[in-house]
């Protein structure tokens, strides 16, 4: 699955966040985006996963332009996890992973057993088994993460998009969807997520796209773009790059 | 998938409490009939008064019960999901309110002074206020989202009560027609009142079914449910009509009745949890029971006058949402 993104104008209202920016992503490997606040992060995403449209340039998804495809069918090959997604009230755990198979679902159409055996499989993937009974409202922030993917992997696309899965979570909590998303990478699905944390960025993600006031900055493996230059420049923030002793990624360590 | 079973004992629980009720409206009031009579009155048409009280009196009562509470129900249901709010009903879209300006409107400015008459202008009233709403909505920036709704759905509600009551305080020869309709009643409906309604009924019922899914997507936020493969706006607007078009028409033919559309989904949420391909077939059920009992339960609690169904589903409505805000208080704590 090729995604990608040519000289895309995005934005809300009168304001342009991103202003012809050209973006693509790998197919098969884990993607992050980095940047500073309010630098289009959440926007391109957004852009990439038919949640908004662009005002001009196109997103192409294996040459054919995203906004003119049924959505439906996106639905069917592009999963997306946006930042802050409602929990309604009594919703079990599986039947909000449930929800997952709408797009593969018509409204005449009963629950089939390919559903069923997709709800499975994603609460399986996403460790959640033993709380497909329980009320969603009843779990913790990071078992409620859990769940979202979960939903997103029910979906069975070939990508997953997901805006700042991490918030919220406490470090274990992170580690652990990371290393989910990576599980996800290497049974082949293309993953794109918008991450905060520099650090984790650079030792899980395969591609790291760098985004500055609403353009990229730079895009590479994590040696190549986390780099005291351009984080420097990035954040505006005088830093070192160390490597990490334990994965021998780079570690962004500010300055005093 | 899980619990699916258990769902469906609930919605034949629904099933046979809606016969029980439809048996009780059919047998109880003023003249008491046995089932067996009623039932015989209704399979084999006879002269006797019996037979004519369940024919020509009873079963355009129990129809247009069952219509308006499944309807209100049902659009409660929808109004719920499109706002987001859990206490949203027909006054919320400025809906009510509509129809009670058609009525009012119809009794003092066009003379009309039978019920047959009002239901049209009331169908209209709630149409014209349920489009105004929504149009409102859709041209601001959230794009008929909950807020947008909830608020100019407010304002329409209150703008139309300054209307109304504006008419009705200088017109006190109006006031005296448009109580018996306020007020919220089943009773004295014929039976081309509820083959008229039928139609409304049908289109409303099926449209719900049709957007039943896209309210499940639009319970996790509009982000969510796009990226599920919906288009947001077409379900909400669909999901609008049905809901316009069931409350114009049950308010037109009832009254404003109330608690019925606010209630009777949470109850059905508590039985069968949230997915709506659940909750709209149960409300429905559960909706078109209440109503009917509510009515009977108005025959017989102070005779021999009969007391408005309207007034009794407010008056045994009141203590159940406190009872149901408590219980609310209790799961999110």
């Amino acid at each position: 699955m090729r995604l990608e993104g040519r000289d895309l104008v995005a934005g809300y209202e009168e304001r342009t966040v991103l202003d012809g920016l050209s973006v693509a992503v790998p197919p098969g490997r884990f993607t992050v985006i980095i940047g500073p606040n309010a630098c289009g992060k959440s926007t391109l995403l957004r852009t990439l996963g038919r949640l908004l449209k662009p005002r001009g340039g196109s997103v192409l998804l294996d040459g054919a332009v995203l906004h003119d495809l049924p959505p439906r069918e996106v639905a069917q090959r592009l999963g997306v996890l946006p930042q802050a997604p409602l929990v309604p009230e009594g919703v079990t755990v599986a039947d909000l992973v449930a929800r997952g198979r709408q797009p593969h679902q018509r409204w005449w159409q009963q629950w089939s057993p390919g559903d069923q055996a997709a709800v499975a499989a994603a609460l399986a993937d996403a460790d959640i088994a033993e709380l497909a009974a329980r009320p969603v409202e009843e779990l913790s922030g990071g078992q409620r993460q859990r769940v979202w993917i979960a939903m997103a992997l029910a979906q069975q696309t070939e990508a997953l998009l997901l805006d700042e899965p991490t918030t919220y979570l406490d470090l274990a909590h992170q580690v652990e969807v990371l290393r989910l998303l990576e599980r996800l990478r290497d049974g082949g699905r293309t993953v794109v997520a918008v991450l905060h944390e520099l650090n984790q960025a650079a030792r899980h993600a395969d591609h790291v796209i760098a985004m500055k006031d609403g353009r990229v900055v730079a895009t590479g493996a994590p040696h190549e773009v986390v780099t005291e230059q351009l984080m420097t420049d990035v954040f505006g923030l005088a830093c070192a790059v160390v490597t990490c002793p334990l994965t021998g990624a780079p570690l962004v360590i500010p300055r005093p | 998938m899980r619990g699916a079973a258990k769902r469906g004992g609930y919605l034949l629980l629904g099933v046979l409490v809606l016969l029980a009720a439809v048996a009780a409206s059919l047998t109880i009031g003023s003249r008491p009939i046995p089932l067996g009579e009623a039932l015989d009155a209704l399979l084999h048409p006879s002269a006797g008064e019996a037979a004519l009280i369940v024919r020509e009196l009873r079963v355009p009562r129990t129809l247009v019960g069952l219509e308006v509470g499944a309807a209100l129900a049902v659009a409660g249901v929808l109004m719920q999901a499109l706002t987001r709010n859990p206490l949203a009903e027909a006054r919320v879209l400025g809906i009510s309110a509509g129809a009670a300006t058609g009525v009012v409107a119809a009794i003092a400015f066009f003379g009309v002074a039978s019920l047959a008459g009002w239901i049209w202008f009331g169908l209209a009233g709630a149409a014209l206020a349920g489009a105004l709403v929504f149009l409102v909505a859709a041209r601001t920036r959230d794009g008929s989202g909950p807020v947008s709704l909830a608020l100019s759905g407010a304002a329409i509600d209150a703008g139309l009560g300054a209307v109304i009551y504006g008419i009705l305080s200088i017109d006190a020869a109006t006031f005296e027609q448009y109580r018996f309709w306020v007020v919220g009643s089943i009773a004295g409906r014929t039976p081309a009142m509820a083959g008229q309604m039928a139609p409304f009924l049908a289109i409303g019922l099926v449209l719900a079914v049709v957007t039943a899914r896209g309210l499940d997507a639009l319970a996790l936020g509009d982000d969510a449910a796009r990226g599920l493969g919906h288009r947001i706006q077409r379900v909400r607007l669909l999901a609008a009509v049905a809901a316009i078009v069931l409350t114009g028409a049950a308010v037109a033919l009832a009254g404003p009745i109330a608690f019925v559309g606010l209630a009777v989904p949470h109850a059905a949420r508590a039985l069968v949890g949230a997915a709506h391909r659940w909750v709209l077939p149960l409300s429905a059920l559960l909706g078109a029971a209440l109503l009917l009992l509510a009515d009977v339960l108005g025959r017989v609690i102070s005779p021999p006058g009969e007391v408005a169904a309207g007034v009794v589903t407010a008056l045994v409505g009141a203590p159940v949402l406190l009872w149901l805000v408590r219980r609310a208080r209790t799961v999110t704590a």
